[in-house]
């Protein structure tokens, strides 16, 4: 390869040609353009001109530059140069590249895949069979060394893991390689205890050349929550000057959209190596928060999930009324509140504003019944998953067993009375707890000798009893029962949630059996015999750029496995589920630390950057082409042929290949701000409507009448509308409008079904459509026009109630001004409304019956009233009505329907009130 | 050939919005016919003129008697003088008049016969007669009139570059040349002078192509004639614009003094222009007392 500059030549003996160049300049300079022919009537005055000077037909010295650039261009291009062409890497035989493949890696993976693209791509020139792998993901098998080509087509393949590479498995895999090969070793930079080992076993192979870059790779711990707030602690390596990161606590918002619910910044002090802040966040913040994420960073070191440990549990407390103030060691709820509070976040209220917050346990102590209402609305949310804990009393004792019967927030069917044993007035002794038994979810709890029992409800004999009791007095009779109701459960304690029946609560077994039945959570401490036995199903995986993934297919993890908390192949990280609370597996731990990989002396470190080799053919061949296209556009300039239209063209298809591209995403901004436009426009006043038909003229009159009647409302009435709108069915928000006028015409689309939708949601709540077929002058309504059978096939998904002719007495006659017809453009006589109440009466002595319910949603008809209204900008008529004064008093009704109609929308039945009887008998004269 | 009624629809269409073209008649003696052009002076008319005190030589039938019930004195009721004036156009039907340089352009041609036409429906709405120069078309009234005029002009020339027919121009008419001038003005200036001599005055339209009054040519140009019988080669036609330029306003120059020495009114209109402004300036022309 021939050398010039940094540029390397292929074929330098093209470069020859660039001697026939000043051949070419003469040979182009000594022909002139070609004429044109032109027909041209002023050559009369032409004749006899002479040209000044016969140099004129030459080329002009810049034409004839740019055209020896161009074929300069071609010579140099097709010599093949190249820009930084590499320098080989000297070396013979096998060669494994190996990469970590860590979570540290991924941050720049790509980097990494070119770079040993960039090794694979020497190794092929030098001939050398390679092989390439991560460390860990090792190869089942003893390494196969093959051709550099045949190693790169497996490069996609090779993805970066969660987890650090486990070290036994490379002892393992380190014994089973033989032969001769050099190594490239892509470090991820971080200390790890196995790489001495795994380097000494390579350098026994051949030379070693590690490629690392001195980049800072930074990781997030687990957040700790104490004393109400959220701990969180970043890691960094190598230490560097004072930096910071930015946290962010990402949640799923109350809408179930993933965002950011709080960020942090944590700062690192210069040469520190840890950095720690807190979060404070509400209870409610806090229990949403699914994870923490170092901004700006893609990996799974940089993600830390939460788990159980963060959230709160929300307990709402219920007493039955406490007419003992003062007396807090009774309280029913005291004990609990002591219980719970460490670890939950207790709320109380009224039932309503607890069911509101929606708590994940409720627990009500001697409360007998319940108002009807809250009785269903706790019946709801304990079917869609709550738990709901009731404790005895007193009260519950006394209850009626005609009524407990039927009361479904008790798991059995209560004996009135309850029973009393040990105390002053009964035989026998207080009974203690019998061990609860297999099965039950306090199995395994140790039951004190000193917790006693003197006083209870009874439980009715039931079959169903045995199977309900989950925990029993040494005689066998029910202590807790429990039973489920939908997705959630019930339990009944059979004592008081206070000492009075029981030293139950007084007991640290009452704790333990509220966290068995998951009332409280407890910090969760993974003790390994905790763990034994039991089994985790891993919910959702990290991956090594720290995306989440649900996963389904992954098998369980033994309780012995997870207990180490090491992630690995078989235990990555992510969530996992267990019976009844969920675990985080985190790649960093509380207490893990980075610091710099330290390579013996020997050992040759080499950046990550390639300096790619560029091939300057293409660029300088692409050069070439567009200077042709420039000689092309300054010849036809020069010959006087880019002239008029066929010029413009020329230049504008030139321009337009030069031009770039746009994004799209201004477009985007632009259609938000246009739909928050729209809405600021519809809702900064009242604004009449009209459905675009997609038919011009049709749309136009609508506008038109819309101002008119906007005019006339703004005119004669309090109603002052804004300039009407025109709405896309199929796009805009409908909700704005209180009234819409919608022209049939024949040829409009069938709505879309989500439009439909957004019409039935508009119509249901409150909108009002004037359907108007104009057709009155051609015949009635529901005759077989277009329009009307148009109409018909619009309507048929519309939630349109029934129908009936409008009746003489309906509001819409009187609600500004008192009319019997309906005229618009045409004085059609239909005009269909929704029907009024088959049992609305007419009272002797009044005018109309009293309808007091139901606005129509729809009036429809086809007087074309948009035509009546419609004025120009000057407040004009734009269309004939009826001939004469006749038909200005037509025109004068169409508007005062209008004004009905508008006031129908705004007011509803308000004029239907018999209250505005007398006044409109006195105006009827009656 | 152009389609005769499309042209004489677009010339009405044009001519509608002006109002009647009033043309002044300078003398009356080889023309007289009573027509519409009040002379601003008594004479034979129909239209209300001026009460004058009835002379000795008045007929005692002439007395306008409700008018003079209202004094002492007897009064006469004069009409105004009103006389008919024959106009005769002359259009340039030559090849040279169908270039056009752009498709959105009418060609100089059409745009002549539509601003003659115009005139013509004008005047003889006005009560005028009007023909075309030589022995086609005498100068009549109406609306037959109209139809043959329409027919005849939309006529083409063979020839490259025409030149005005100076027969039939009637003493002390109006006379309407519409052409480019591009060809040979000697023939337009023996028409003007005879004209002249015969008291008849008018006005000289040039109609232009754009492309004509810019020049905007490049490079090496061969231009030829629109009969194709003229031929000029250029190696560098950019050059050649001051000098084509000055020649056109040399020649525009010289028919401008040939009007004002004979009296009568020269404009240059681009087809690029308004249709409407010619036919106004025409209508200004023709009206201009001499």
């Amino acid at each position: 390869m021939w050398m010039l500059g940094p540029i390397g030549f292929v074929l330098p003996s093209l470069l020859l040609g660039l001697i026939v160049l000043p051949i070419l300049w003469l040979i182009l300079r000594a022909v002139p353009p070609a004429p044109i022919r032109r027909r041209f009537p002023g050559v009369a005055l032409l004749l006899g001109l002479k040209d000044d000077e016969a140099q004129s037909d030459r080329t002009p010295w810049w034409l004839l530059l740019l055209r020896m650039l161009v074929v300069s261009a071609v010579i140099v291009g097709f010599a093949g140069p190249i820009l930084n062409p590499e320098t080989e890497r000297t070396g013979i035989g096998p060669l494994l590249i190996v990469a970590d493949g860590t979570w540290a890696d991924a941050r720049d993976w790509p980097t990494r895949l070119d770079r040993i693209a960039a090794l694979l791509d020497e190794a092929g020139r030098a001939g050398r069979t390679t092989a390439v792998l991560t460390l860990t993901n090792l190869p089942p098998d003893t390494l196969d060394f093959q051709s550099a080509e045949a190693t790169a087509l497996r490069l996609p393949s090779l993805q970066p893991a969660a987890w650090e590479p486990d070290p036994a498995a490379l002892t393992t895999w380190a014994e089973t390689l033989d032969g001769d090969f050099d190594t490239f070793w892509l470090s991820d930079g971080l200390a790890r205890d196995s790489r001495d080992p795994l380097l000494a076993a390579l350098q026994s192979h051949g030379q070693v050349t590690v490629f690392q870059s001195p980049r800072q790779t930074t990781a997030l711990r687990p957040a700790r929550f104490a004393d109400g707030t959220i701990t969180i602690s970043a890691v960094r390596t190598p230490t560097g000057p004072e930096g910071e990161a930015t946290v962010a606590a990402i949640g799923l918002d109350p809408g179930g959209v993933e965002r950011q619910l709080a960020t942090t910044t944590l700062n690192f002090a210069p040469g520190e190596g840890v950095a720690e802040g807190t979060l404070d966040l509400p209870a409610e913040l806090r229990n949403r928060v699914t994870r923490f994420e170092l901004s700006g960073t893609r990996s799974a070191g940089a993600i830390s999930l939460t788990d159980d440990a963060l959230r709160r549990r929300e307990i709402a407390l219920i007493a039955g009324s406490n007419e003992r103030e003062g007396l807090e060691l009774l309280s029913p709820l005291h004990y609990l509140t002591q219980a719970l509070s460490l670890n939950s976040d207790l709320i109380d209220g009224t039932i309503p504003d607890i069911l509101l917050a929606n708590p994940d346990v409720i627990i009500m102590a001697d409360v007998a019944t319940l108002a009807q209402g809250d009785s269903a609305a706790m019946r709801t949310w304990v079917e869609s998953g709550g738990l709901l804990i009731r404790f005895a009393g007193p009260r519950l004792a006394s209850l009626d067993p005609t009524n407990t019967d039927a009361d479904p927030l008790l798991p059995v069917r209560l004996r009135a009375g309850g029973r009393s044993v040990g105390g002053a007035m009964s035989w026998g002794e207080p009974k203690a707890l019998a061990p609860f038994a297999d099965g039950s979810p306090f199995f395994g709890l140790a039951v004190p000798a000193d917790v006693t029992v003197s006083e209870q409800v009874m439980a009715q004999p039931d079959p169903t009893l045995a199977e309900r009791v989950i925990a029993q007095l040494s005689d066998g009779t029910p202590l807790v029962t429990r039973s489920s109701l939908g997705d959630g459960q019930i339990v009944l304690f059979h004592v008081t949630a206070n000492a009075e029946w029981s030293t139950l609560p007084l007991s640290g077994l009452f704790v333990q059996m509220l966290e068995r039945l998951s009332v409280s959570t407890r910090r969760v401490g993974t003790l390994a015999e905790e763990l034994a036995g039991t089994t985790w199903v891993p919910e959702q995986v990290l991956d090594a750029f720290g995306t989440l993934t649900d996963t389904d297919t992954l098998p369980g993890v033994s309780g012995e496995r997870f207990a180490t908390g090491i992630p690995a192949a078989d235990l990555q990280p992510g969530l996992y589920a267990g019976e009844d609370r969920r675990i985080a597996v985190n790649v960093i731990g509380p207490e893990t630390v980075l610091g710099p990989a330290a390579w013996p002396s020997g050992i040759l470190v080499e950046g990550m950057n390639v300096t790619r080799e560029t091939l300057l053919k293409g660029w300088l061949l692409t050069a070439a082409l567009l200077m042709l296209v420039v000689d092309i556009l300054a010849s036809l300039a020069l010959s006087g042929r880019l002239r008029g239209g066929r010029g413009n063209v020329a230049v504008l298809l030139l321009l337009g290949l030069l031009a770039v591209p746009q994004g799209g995403q201004a477009q985007e901004t632009a259609s938000t701000a246009d739909t928050d436009a729209f809405a600021m426009q519809a809702t900064d006043n009242v604004v009449l409507a009209h459905v675009i038909t997609g038919d011009a003229p049709v749309d136009q009159v609508a506008q038109a009448g819309l101002l008119g009647l906007s005019n006339t409302l703004f005119q004669r009435t309090s109603i002052e509308p804004a300039a009407p709108m025109a709405v896309n069915i199929e796009t805009d928000e409908l909700a704005f409008f209180p009234f819409l006028y919608w022209p049939i015409t024949e040829s409009q689309p069938i709505p879309s079904r989500a439009a439909y939708e957004k019409l039935n949601r508009y119509l249901r709540t409150g909108g009002m459509i004037l359907f108007d077929t104009r057709d009155a002058d051609m015949g009635g309504f529901g005759s077989s026009t277009p329009e009307g059978r148009k109409l018909q096939a619009i309507a048929r998904l519309l939630d349109i109630p029934p129908l009936e002719q409008i009746p003489s007495d309906h509001v819409l006659t009187r609600t500004f001004y008192l009319l019997q017809e309906f005229p618009g453009r045409y004085a059609g006589l239909d005009l269909w409304v929704e029907s009024s109440s088959p049992d609305a009466e007419q009272v002797e002595g009044m005018p109309f019956r009293n309808l007091n319910d139901g606005v129509t949603p729809v009036v429809i008809g086809g007087n074309d009233w948009a035509a009546a209204w419609a004025v120009d900008e000057y407040g004009a008529p734009l269309y004939p009505v009826g001939r004469g004064m006749a038909g200005e008093r037509q025109r004068e009704m169409a508007l005062r329907f209008g004004v009905n109609l508008i006031m129908h929308v705004l007011t509803g039945n308000y004029k239907s009130d018999q209250v505005h009887v007398p006044a409109l008998l006195d105006r009827l004269g009656q | 050939m152009t389609d005769a009624a499309a042209l004489r629809a677009s010339a009405a269409t044009l001519a509608s919005p002006l109002p009647p073209l009033l043309a002044e008649a300078e003398h009356l003696a080889t023309t007289v016919l009573l027509g519409e052009h009040g002379r601003r002076r008594a004479g034979l008319g129909d239209t209300f003129w001026q009460y004058r005190p009835a002379l000795p030589t008045d007929e005692a039938r002439s007395i306008d008697w409700r008018r003079s019930g209202r004094s002492d004195t007897a009064f006469v009721q004069d009409k105004e003088w009103q006389i008919a004036q024959s106009v005769i156009l002359w259009v340039d039907q030559a090849s040279s008049m169908a270039f056009t340089s752009d498709k959105s352009l009418s060609s100089k041609a059409d745009r002549a016969r539509l601003l003659a036409l115009a005139t013509a429906i004008l005047l003889l709405r006005g009560g005028e007669r009007v023909g075309l120069t030589g022995v086609r078309l005498p100068p009549r009234r109406g609306e037959q009139q109209l139809l043959h005029m329409a027919d005849l002009l939309s006529r083409d020339d063979g020839v490259d570059y025409g030149s005005p027919e100076s027969q039939g121009m009637l003493p002390h008419s109006r006379v309407l040349f519409v052409s480019d001038f591009l060809g040979d003005l000697a023939p337009v200036e023996e028409a003007l002078t005879r004209a002249a001599d015969r008291g008849v005055r008018g006005a000289l339209v040039q109609v232009l192509d754009p492309q004509e009054e810019a020049f905007p040519f490049d490079g090496r140009t061969i231009f030829e004639s629109m009969a194709g019988t003229l031929r000029h080669e250029t190696l560098k036609a950019g050059d050649l614009k001051d000098r084509y330029l000055a020649r056109l306003a040399e020649r525009k120059n010289r028919l401008s003094h040939m009007a004002r020495t004979t009296g009568w009114q020269f404009q240059t209109h681009h087809t690029g222009a308004s249709a409407a402004n010619a036919l106004l300036w025409i209508f200004g022309a023709l009206e201009r007392r001499a």
